[in-house]
């Protein structure tokens, strides 16, 4: 007789049962039982939330060379638990051990990546501006604040990575809402993150149905930019709407006709940019 | 009186070349619109200008078809160094008409001829010769080698610096291979419309630029419009939200540049003649009718006292007047609605308890004018702190330590624009990265050059406008 677990949410470093005490069962690709998940609340949400905001200083504040040996450290967690990774990639999409293991691989290829980006992102997207005038003035990427992600609804750990991946790198903090028919990788991802180095409130995951946590995230006064990724168009139409209330940056999602991306191919740094503000400073040259 | 009179020094106003009919430019002719023509007044006096032709939907549908063909046909196929020789041609051009740009600016908006003269026209000019250089070197802007042009970028602009911000749309659009529909201000709308005679001049093909004056609904309109890829808006929050509800799940992308509520901060080491200065420049430059005003000044406790009576008397000293003359320092708030919005608000301040100090300077008896004013004891909970004004009113906070004065600097949800006032290197460091607003200006104030990126954190709008960062607003990669 195996252990079963119960998958609990993660907010702000701990896993607590859902507030509401609901949960979602989730089954795999053949429609097999697997086990239930927290179905996270509205006050879920709004605690993931302050945890972000909570952690966004020490995140946000932490040394470009710090964040990227947090990342690294994640990749090397996960590498140590690839042979589960695997069975729940195959379990949650229905593919083949060698895919699986495929899919794995590239999303630890994918944490080192952005691992490495973060103390780049001001050589690529900064500037030193040649102003008309005694003036030294430079412009500073800085991360945008907390980010509310809706991970990708099929790709459950491979998609997750390259949506969380680049928002942490740039240094901010997130709520991700994991797929809500394949949640299984998140959680594991998330029992990575917690014995990774990664402060407690920088990432938080909630599990349960989608739709619904990214709607309460999409109109957070605290929330300052949404990935709507995950969404149907029809639901990414309305989140985008609803962020309007704030002035929330909504991520663009560059893919044709509602279709997932192609999370295997190079991700570039559009991601970087959109979850950044430029900052330009100026202050007089003279003696 | 503690200083000195000046004689009168008044910019002759013919030098506008004023016409008494101006008409919308659609496809490179001037056309008479299909909606209510409109009058705009000199608000320096409040009497009607000149008459101008607005755009009816049908008009509407015309400009953003006109802009479309010419994009397919002429604007996106041309090399990118064909291109940068219309802006630079365009760049020439506002240089040559400079003065009777700036004479026709102050008499439409209402701001003082030196500003217009010495900085809007001038910056307006600079931002086409910057964006001139990039349209062949878009490979080179860090978006991938082969950045491709949107296609008709619609931009909606404000009436407190018209030209301006229609240079700070128009040169990166056309740089970057789109063609451009644009709605100026609805009081404002003359010099987009000489604007269009120099496109004309410049010999820029037809339907590249369309310029449709009139009131919300032409640009609610315009941005709605299916065929517009790109939607470019400054003005007020308010509507930045309308038009993000409005274009969501269209695919078209926007950018937002919105109000502001700047702090300026001013530390007890910092040199208090210097920071009068850019106090004062921070929120009484064009008559404080700019989004990212230093409308909040934050200064410490101890040296409190000693700034305000150093600013009282510097303000006490603001020539407040005719915007046409030379020596006149604040000019003509742009309308009556304004006049209203900033007298509302400031009669709040004082209901709410703050105390007010107006310069007891004379104040024409036409025309929208406002005293510049200060407001002590001002709580963070009041309006005048939490509000944007849009005028020459500046609320004076405290604080002891500079963690509370970046507290109080962020209690905001915009974020546009702060000041840094400090002798100390490494305390204006310090301060300007824990500020969460798009421009910091450490030991000066309301410094704007094409090559540095502008825009906003949070309410403040998002993208940027000027340098690298600025084309991409105007790319697909």
């Amino acid at each position: 007789m195996a252990v079963a677990k119960t998958c609990k949410l993660y907010i702000g470093g701990a896993f607590p049962r859902s507030e509401s005490g609901r949960v979602r069962p989730v089954h795999d690709a053949s429609g097999a039982f697997l086990g239930n998940v927290a179905e996270a609340s509205r006050k879920d949400a709004r605690d993931a939330v302050s945890a972000a905001r909570k952690a966004f200083p020490g995140w946000s504040g932490a040394t470009a060379y710090n964040r990227g040996q947090v990342l690294f450290r994640i990749a090397e967690v996960m590498e140590g638990r690839r042979d589960q990774f695997r069975a729940e990639v195959a379990a949650a999409e229905g593919v083949g051990p060698a895919a699986a293991a495929s899919l794995v691989d590239t999303a630890i290829d994918r944490v080192v990546w952005f691992a490495g980006w973060t103390d780049k992102i001001a050589t690529a997207l900064g500037s030193v501006n040649p102003v008309a005038g005694p003036y030294f003035s430079f412009s500073v990427p800085e991360p945008t604040g907390v980010v509310a992600v809706l991970a990708p609804q099929e790709s459950a750990l491979l998609g997750l990575v390259s949506v969380l991946a680049p928002a942490l790198a740039a240094g901010n903090t997130c709520v991700v809402v994991a797929a809500a028919e394949r949640p299984l990788p998140a959680v594991a991802l998330s029992e990575v993150l917690a014995t990774s180095d990664v402060p407690p409130g920088a990432v938080n995951l909630l599990t349960g149905h989608a739709a619904e946590p990214a709607r309460w995230l999409a109109t957070h006064a605290d929330v300052n930019a949404l990935d709507p990724t995950g969404a149907p168009p029809q639901l990414r139409a309305e989140l985008e709407a609803a962020a309007a209330g704030t002035i929330k940056r909504v991520l663009p999602v560059r893919s044709p006709h509602g279709a997932e991306p192609d999370w295997t191919a190079p991700p570039g740094i559009d991601r970087l940019r959109a979850c950044t503000e430029l900052k330009t400073v100026w202050h007089p040259i003279g003696i | 009186m503690t200083f000195w009179e000046y004689s009168p020094a008044p910019e002759s106003a013919a030098v506008a070349n004023l016409q008494a009919r101006y008409r919308m430019f659609v496809d490179g002719e001037f056309t008479d619109g299909r909606g209510e023509p409109l009058k705009t007044l000199n608000p320096a006096t409040g009497e009607p200008l000149a008459e101008v032709s607005t755009a009816a939907p049908s008009d509407v549908d015309a400009a953003v078809r006109a802009a479309r063909r010419a994009h397919e046909d002429v604007w996106a196929p041309m090399p990118g160094s064909e291109r940068a020789k219309y802006l630079f041609r365009i760049a020439r051009l506002v240089q040559e008409r400079a003065r009777e740009l700036a004479v026709l600016e102050t008499l439409d908006n209402g701001k003082p001829i030196k500003e217009s003269r010495d900085f809007d026209v001038p910056a307006a000019a600079a931002h086409f010769f910057h964006h001139a250089g990039w349209a062949d070197k878009l490979g080179y802007a860090g978006f991938g080698p082969d950045p491709r042009p949107l296609g008709v970028a619609a931009g909606v602009i404000p009436w407190n610096f018209p030209l301006l911000m229609l240079a700070w749309k128009v040169a990166p659009a056309l740089a970057c291979g789109n063609t451009v529909v644009l709605k100026p201000a609805e009081t404002t709308p003359l010099t987009a419309l000489v604007f269009a005679d120099i496109c004309l001049q410049a010999g820029l093909p037809a339907g590249v630029v369309n310029i449709l004056p009139g009131a919300g609904d032409v640009g609610a309109g315009l941005v709605a419009h299916p065929g517009v890829d790109k939607v470019a808006f400054t003005g007020s929050t308010a509507v930045g939200k309308q038009i993000q509800r409005e274009l969501a799940g269209s695919g078209k992308r926007l950018t937002l540049e919105l109000g502001g509520k700047a702090a300026n901060v001013v530390f007890d080491d910092a040199p208090l003649d210097e920071a009068v200065e850019g106090v004062v420049n921070g929120v009484f430059f064009n008559q404080g009718e700019v989004c990212c005003a230093g409308s909040r000044l934050l200064v410490q406790e101890s040296v409190a006292e000693a700034l305000l009576a150093k600013l009282r008397a510097r303000i006490g000293t603001l020539r407040v007047g005719d915007p046409m003359d030379k020596n006149t320092d604040v000019g003509a708030i742009n309308s009556a609605a304004q006049l209203d919005r900033i007298t509302e608000l400031a009669a709040a301040g004082e209901a709410e308890g703050a105390q007010r100090w107006s310069s007891r300077c004379p104040l024409p008896e036409k025309g929208f004018f406002f005293a510049p004013t200060v407001f002590t004891d001002v709580q963070q909970s009041m309006r005048i702190a939490r509000e944007e004004v849009f005028g020459p009113v500046l609320s004076v906070l405290t604080f002891r330590t500079p963690d509370e004065a970046i507290s109080k600097a962020n209690n905001t949800p915009y974020g546009l624009s702060a000041g840094i006032w400090t002798e100390k290197g490494s305390r204006a460091q310090w301060a300007a990265q824990r500020i969460r607003a798009g421009v910091v200006w450490a030991n000066t104030f309301n410094r704007f050059d094409p090559s540095a990126a502008f825009g906003g954190y949070q309410e403040s709008g998002f993208g940027r406008e000027g340098g690298r960062a600025g084309l991409e607003a105007y790319l697909d990669f």
